[in-house]
C-alpha cells in the first residue's frame, strides 16, 4: 500500500519499508532519534530525498495537498486556528459518532480551544483528520496524554481504521502498546532504522 | 499673509530647548546627554544636506538627476525596513522584498499623483516628485516594516496551527490565510488611525508647513486629503506586495513551511 523507498532527509540516513493494506506498523526509538522526521519526511512536510508511493502512484505524482489529504500525518502536539472546536472542521454535525467513540463530550465544539485538555486536543487533532477519509495515518505519540480508558478507545478507533484497509504508521514509547496495535515495529536510533521486529 | 523667514539667531535661541533636554539628563543622570547630542547633530547636518542637494535638483529639473535622487530614497528606507525585523528572510530576500515592493509602491502612486493630480511641468519636476516622494515612501516604509515583522513573527509562533493545516492537504495559500490576515491589518491600521485622528487629534505636518508658508488653509487642507489618499494607496500596495511576497517564500511549491528560510537579527 505504503511503500518507502530510500527516503532520506537531514538528521535521518535513507529508510526504505512498506505498509501493507490494513496494516499497523509501530515506530518505536530513544527521543530524538528521528522518529517525527521520518512521520514528517514521509507527509512531505519537510524537503526528503528518496520516492514514497501510495498504491503504486509517487507521491510527486500529484500536489502535495493531495498527497496529505491520503497520508495523513497527526503530530504530537496539535495546531488551532480559529477560536472554537467546530470551526476547524468541515462539517461539525457528521463528526458526531467519532467523537462520541472517543469519549468526547457532545457539546464540545462550541468551546474555545483554549477550554480543551492536552488529551482532548489529542483526540479532536485525531477526529479532524480522520474524518477527511485519509488512506494512511501518520501518528505520532497520539495517546501520549491519555489515561488508560481514552487510551484503549483511541486504539479501537485505529484497529477499525486499519480493519477498513487504512494503513497506519504509530510512533508509540509504551512496548506494551506497540505489541497491543501492531505485530511488526520498526526501531530508530540515532537516525537510522537498526532493526524490524516482529 | 506673507511667508516669515526665519535665521540662523532664531534657530540658535530655539536649540535651547534642545539643550534644556540634555542639562534635565544631567540632572536627572538619564544617561541620554551624549544620543541627544548626536541625533541633534545629525538632525542639523542631514536636513542642510538635503536642503542644498534639494536646491540643486531644483535648479538642474533632471529626469536623471531626480530619478537618481528617489533610487537613494528607496534604498535608505529599504535598509530602515531590514534593520526593523527580529526575524528576517535568509540571503538577499531580508533586504530585497520590502525594498522592492515599496520601490514599486512608491513609484507608481507618486507617478499616479504628478501625472493625474497635480500635472508639473514637466511631470518629474523635482519640487513636486521628491517631497510626494518622501511622504509616500515614510508612511509605505512603515507599513511595509509592520507588515514583515508581523508575518515573519506570528509564522514562527503559529508554526503548529500552520502546519495542522497543511498536514490536513490545505494549501499554503489558505494555512498562511490567518497569518497573512493579520500582517495586513498590523501594517494598515497605523495609516486608519493617522486618517481618522488627523484634524482632530494632530495637525499634518505639510498642511502646517503649507499655512506657516501663507497658502490658503482650505486649499492646504486639500493638498493634505490628496497625499493622505496616497500614503493610503503606498501603504495598501506595498504592504500588500511585501506580505505576500514573505509568504510565498516561507513556502515552497510542495506546500511546506520554510522556516529554515528565517534567521534572528543579530543583537
Amino acid at each position: 500500500m505504503l511503500q518507502v523507498d530510500g527516503l532520506t532527509v537531514i538528521g535521518l540516513t535513507p529508510v526504505s519499508f512498506e505498509v501493507e493494506k490494513g496494516e499497523c506498523v509501530t515506530v518505536a526509538g530513544p527521543s530524538g532519534s528521528g522518529k517525527t522526521l521520518l512521520l514528517r519526511a514521509i507527509a512531505d512536510l519537510d524537503p526528503a530525498a528518496g520516492t514514497v508511493t501510495l498504491d503504486g502512484t509517487e507521491r510527486n505524482g500529484m500536489t502535495a495537498p493531495c498527497w496529505r489529504s491520503l497520508v495523513t500525518y497527526v503530530p504530537a502536539v496539535s495546531g488551532w486556528w480559529r477560536a472554537t472546536v467546530s470551526q476547524h472542521f468541515a462539517d461539525w454535525e457528521n463528526v458526531g459518532p467519532m467523537i462520541e467513540a472517543l469519549r468526547l463530550p457532545p457539546e464540545c465544539g462550541a468551546w474555545p480551544v483554549s477550554r480543551l485538555s492536552t488529551g482532548e486536543q489529542q483526540r479532536l487533532a485525531l477526529t479532524r483528520s480522520m474524518c477527511r477519509s485519509p488512506r494512511v495515518l501518520l501518528l505520532d505519540e497520539p495517546t501520549s496524554a491519555l489515561d488508560a480508558p481514552d487510551t484503549e478507545t483511541v486504539e479501537r478507533t485505529i484497529e477499525e481504521f486499519c480493519s477498513s484497509g487504512g494503513g497506519v504508521i504509530w510512533v508509540s514509547h509504551d512496548a506494551e502498546q506497540r505489541q497491543r496495535v501492531s505485530g511488526r515495529t520498526l526501531i530508530i536510533v540515532g537516525g537510522t532504522l537498526r532493526e524490524q521486529s516482529a | 499673509m506673507s511667508y516669515i523667514e526665519i535665521g540662523f539667531g532664531e534657530l540658535a535661541l530655539a536649540s535651547v530647548l534642545v539643550v534644556l533636554n540634555g542639562l534635565l539628563s544631567v540632572v536627572l543622570r538619564l544617561r541620554l546627554e551624549q544620543q541627544l547630542a548626536i541625533a541633534t547633530l545629525r538632525m542639523i547636518v542631514q536636513l542642510i544636506l538635503v536642503g542644498l542637494v534639494l536646491k540643486a535638483l531644483f535648479a538642474l529639473v533632471s529626469p536623471l538627476w531626480t530619478g537618481a535622487a528617489a533610487v537613494a530614497m528607496v534604498l535608505f528606507a529599504g535598509r530602515e525596513i531590514s534593520a526593523r525585523q527580529d526575524r528576517r528572510l535568509t540571503g538577499i530576500w531580508s533586504y530585497g522584498l520590502g525594498t522592492g515592493c515599496m520601490l514599486i509602491a512608491a513609484t507608481l502612486i507618486t507617478i499616479f499623483a504628478l501625472t493625474t493630480q497635480l500635472n508639473p511641468e514637466p511631470w518629474y519636476h523635482p519640487r513636486y516628485a521628491l517631497p510626494i516622494l518622501g511622504m509616500v515612501l515614510g508612511n509605505t516604509m512603515t507599513g511595509v516594516s509592520l507588515g514583515l515583522h508581523s508575518l515573519t513573527t506570528v509564522a514562527a509562533r503559529e508554526r503548529n496551527a500552520i502546519e495542522a493545516q497543511l498536514a490536513l492537504g490545505e494549501t499554503r495559500t489558505e494555512a498562511f490565510r490567518p497569518v497573512t490576515q493579520l500582517a495586513l491589518k498590523s501594517a494598515l491600521m497605523p495609516i486608519i488611525n493617522s486618517m481618522a485622528a488627523t484634524g482632530l487629534v494632530s495637525l499634518p505636518g505639510m498642511m502646517t508647513g503649507q499655512i506657516l508658508a501663507g497658502a490658503d488653509p482650505v486649499s492646504a487642507v486639500k493638498y493634505q486629503i490628496l497625499i493622505m489618499f496616497l500614503i493610503a494607496g503606498g501603504t495598501g500596495l506595498g504592504a500588500l506586495a511585501a506580505v505576500m511576497g514573505a509568504a510565498y517564500r516561507l513556502t515552497d511549491g510542495r506546500h511546506r513551511l520554510r522556516l529554515d528560510r528565517l534567521t534572528m537579527a543579530p543583537e
